[in-house]
């Protein structure tokens, strides 16, 4: 942290809090132990604001902003929750679980998914959208891991850990809007990657069963997402 | 190049062109061309010369003149007659009836309220110089402009200039120009950019692509007073690569500006450097937003991020960067010409100067026009445009493509600026204007622009990526008429999620077609989801009788 960091107070749900003037809001509110929703986020990697899961309302702007990417300021007075926010949030997630084939049941990572998890604590017991049900590809061509399209949210966690942390960028994004989704290289099979070095740092960032380790099955898939925070703090040079 | 030596270099064009007695003028834009007015060019120059008239008559190929719906046209000067629809044939006739009576089959009037009616600022010099040489743009006062700035102003100056002028924003959010400008400058870092956005993707709008095939050169003088401005020494025009002609005519001009000093090192001798890059777009509507581009000039994927950081901070490459339309730069030169309080004087109150527009869809008189802020949509529509053909009736006009609105009757007398365009739900947007009559289906035309928005969206928000093919899906359940009323009000609620979450201006703005024929036209939707008709006969809905059991 450089020396010319200066330290921010304000207001979240109105609890008084002080913050280093690079944090974001999301950061500062979770240190506090006030709760904000968020899938494509995760600390350690850099925000992008894609989700919008973690929308909030700041006094005086009219826009709602991404708490992930919303860095503070001075008596900045932030609301985290609202029946419009709640509003928003529920409808989101909707239509994340609208857009491909989310089977919890049958899931590896069921009871370890972030997706699921969020669910549950946001009270959804079904959705109002309808179902897309589109017909998406696995590809189990690693010999460690599989990567199945139907399960990914494309909050983008595993291009940004592999092109952040691990330096390799095997992964990136591919197609438009909806059919938007996540290749490895050149739109290889993952088997076939050059560049991955099979470190799977993309899968245990994965917040869903879309990456999963070979072998596992239904409800095995645990991600391991520890070592990230860990990876950071050393590359700051604080442990 | 000293002012002496830019009259020096007008004179000389003058007197080349007044070497000659009458000047033709073939419009070799992009809409005269797909008509083929090349071959008219090429016949015109075989016919002058063959009939011996080299010395007397100037064949030059110029920009657009307007009337896009009447190409291949030609201009004579100074018979001051516009030819239309000239076909290669009718050239001799053309070139024999020079000085004497005009072709009257032909002839096209420039009297009608098309003319008459418009206002040329941006546009002055289109139809006028030939795109290609700057030579004719400097007899046309360019690069006078430039010139005047560089020596003359520091560029606080230049900055006060375009804030008193009033200018906003073309690209459609109408942002205050000289604001922008003088945030950069603000800016201290070692290197600043100024960006050209020529990423024009609205379905019917062709305003940016015209600009930069009639008078690139203007675009160009406009960016480097920006760059002189805001203390930039590289430029960037992002232009799409479905523009072949404005591509091919902008890297000329800017060939041509550097030889003559106007760009490149020590610009008129000054010690101000600026160069300009063009930059091709690869096709994703997307990148029109000023983040996107930014990242697409980076040669990443065409994708926005979160604001603020504003590019002004934070642009291509991490460096401030000012990014305007191609219209705004365009309106830069005349307002240091003139002076900012002879803009003031143009328009209304908050919306300064004029506005092109791509006049398009079912009226007479389709093309390009430019008016005063604050003329009415009908001016618009039934004194430029001629008003609807045949039997038909207006139903409504569309401005601001996917993002904007459509505008009923009862709203004609609406002043066309930023701020009553907004209050009706539409945009003022790039400039694209589609008129509709009773043949059009409202919910037809909102599924059409959703259906752009959906193969557009770049999928990094969720709002955008999903909302906007949930709203597909609905509106062509409503199409087919298998839709509930459950099904309308869910697709009022995912217009207010999309717009209120979505991460760029695509998303925000991608329910605004639904929601404006829902405000206006709310019975249509009506009629297809409970009598599953279409009153305009587009959407084929199979009747109850029909259905075979």
């Amino acid at each position: 942290m450089s020396a010319s960091v200066r330290i921010k107070t304000l207001k979240i749900d109105g609890m008084d809090v002080s913050a280093r003037g690079n944090e974001s809001v999301l950061q500062v509110a979770r240190e506090n132990g006030i709760f904000i929703p968020s899938l494509c986020y995760v600390d350690g990697l850099k925000p992008v604001g894609a989700c919008r899961l973690c929308l909030i309302e700041v006094a005086g702007i009219n826009k709602l902003l991404p708490a992930c990417t919303t860095e503070v300021w001075e008596g900045m007075v932030v609301s985290t929750d609202s029946e419009r926010l709640r509003k928003y949030r529920r409808l989101i997630l909707e239509l994340i679980f609208s857009e491909r084939n989310h089977v919890c049941s049958v899931c590896v990572s069921n009871n370890y998914c972030e997706l699921q998890s969020l669910a549950q604590k946001l009270g959804m017991t079904h959705i109002s959208v309808p179902y897309r049900y589109p017909s998406k590809k696995v590809d189990a061509s690693h010999e460690r891991f599989v990567m199945d399209h139907n399960r990914c949210i494309v909050c983008t966690r595993c291009v940004r850990v592999c092109d952040e942390i691990e330096g390799a960028h095997t992964w990136d994004l591919m197609g438009r809007g909806i059919d938007t989704r996540v290749i490895s290289d050149l739109n290889q099979a993952w088997g076939e990657s050059d560049s991955c070095t099979s470190c799977g740092k993309c899968v245990q960032v994965c917040p869903t069963g879309a990456l999963y380790e070979k072998g596992k099955s239904s409800s095995e898939m645990k991600k391991e997402i520890e070592f990230l925070p860990y990876l950071t703090a050393l590359r700051e040079g604080k442990r | 190049m000293t002012t002496e030596e830019l009259l020096h270099l007008a004179q000389e064009e003058k007197e080349n062109q007044e070497k000659h007695e009458c000047c033709i003028r073939v419009c070799t834009a992009a809409g005269c061309l797909s008509a083929q007015s090349n071959l008219i060019l090429d016949a015109l120059k075989e016919e002058v010369k063959k009939q011996g008239l080299e010395e007397k008559c100037l064949v030059k190929s110029v920009g657009c003149m307007g009337p896009c719906c009447a190409g291949p046209v030609v201009y004579i000067e100074p018979d001051r007659v516009m030819y239309a629809q000239v076909q290669p044939s009718d050239v001799p006739e053309i070139v024999q009836s020079l000085g004497k009576t005009p072709v009257e089959r032909l002839n096209y009037s420039m009297q009608t309220p098309f003319f008459t009616s418009q206002r040329k600022i941006v546009l002055e010099n289109c139809g006028l110089i030939d795109p290609e040489n700057i030579h004719d743009y400097i007899l046309a006062d360019g690069y006078g402009a430039l010139l005047h700035v560089l020596t003359q102003s520091s560029p606080p100056e230049v900055i006060d200039e375009v804030v008193r002028s009033g200018l906003r924003g073309r690209g459609g959010a109408g942002y205050p120009t000289g604001l922008k400008w003088s945030t950069v400058a603000k800016a201290h870092e070692e290197k600043k950019y100024v960006v050209c956005n020529a990423d024009e993707g609205d379905p019917g709008a062709f305003m940016d692509r015209s600009i930069l095939e009639s008078d690139p050169h203007r675009v160009l003088e406009g960016m480097t007073i920006a760059a002189y401005a805001a203390g930039a020494s590289h430029g960037f025009v992002y232009v799409r690569a479905e523009y072949p002609l404005a591509i091919k005519r902008l890297q000329i001009a800017i060939k041509q500006a550097e030889r003559n000093g106007f760009l490149g090192n020590k610009i008129c001798g000054t010690p101000f450097n600026f160069d300009i890059e063009v930059r091709l777009g690869a096709g994703a509507f997307v990148c029109g937003e000023e983040t996107a581009l930014i990242a697409s000039i980076e040669g990443k994927r065409g994708m926005p991020r979160p604001r603020p950081p504003y590019p002004a901070q934070e642009g291509v490459w991490g460096y401030p960067t000012l990014i305007n339309n191609v219209e705004t730069y365009a309106n830069v030169a005349p307002i240091i010409r003139n002076g900012a309080d002879w803009f003031t004087e143009i328009g209304t109150e908050k919306s300064k100067g004029t506005k092109v527009f791509a006049l398009a869809g079912r009226v007479q008189n389709t093309g390009l026009i430019e008016v005063e802020m604050g003329t009415s949509l009908r001016k618009i529509v039934y004194d430029i445009g001629g008003g609807i053909p045949g039997e038909a009736e207006y139903k409504a006009v569309q401005t601001g493509g996917p993002s904007g609105g459509c505008i009923p009757k009862e709203h004609l007398d609406t002043p066309v600026d930023y701020e009553s365009l907004t209050q009706l739900g539409s945009i003022m947007g790039s400039g694209g204007m589609i008129v509709m009559d009773g043949r059009s289906c409202m919910v037809d035309v909102a599924k059409f622009f959703m259906d752009f928005c959906v193969s557009e969206s770049c999928g990094k928000c969720v709002p955008c990526r999903v909302g906007t093919a949930q709203m597909y899906d609905l509106l062509h359940k409503i199409t087919c008429g298998k839709a509930t009323t459950d099904d309308l009000d869910l697709l009022e609620t995912l217009c207010d999620l999309v717009k209120n979450t979505s991460l760029c201006g695509l998303g925000q703005t991608a329910p605004n077609p639904v929601i404006s024929t829902l405000r206006y036209f709310r019975g249509e939707y009506e009629n297809h989801i409970n009598s599953r008709h279409c009153e305009a006969g587009v959407c084929k809905i199979k009747q109850a009788a029909e259905v075979k059991p």
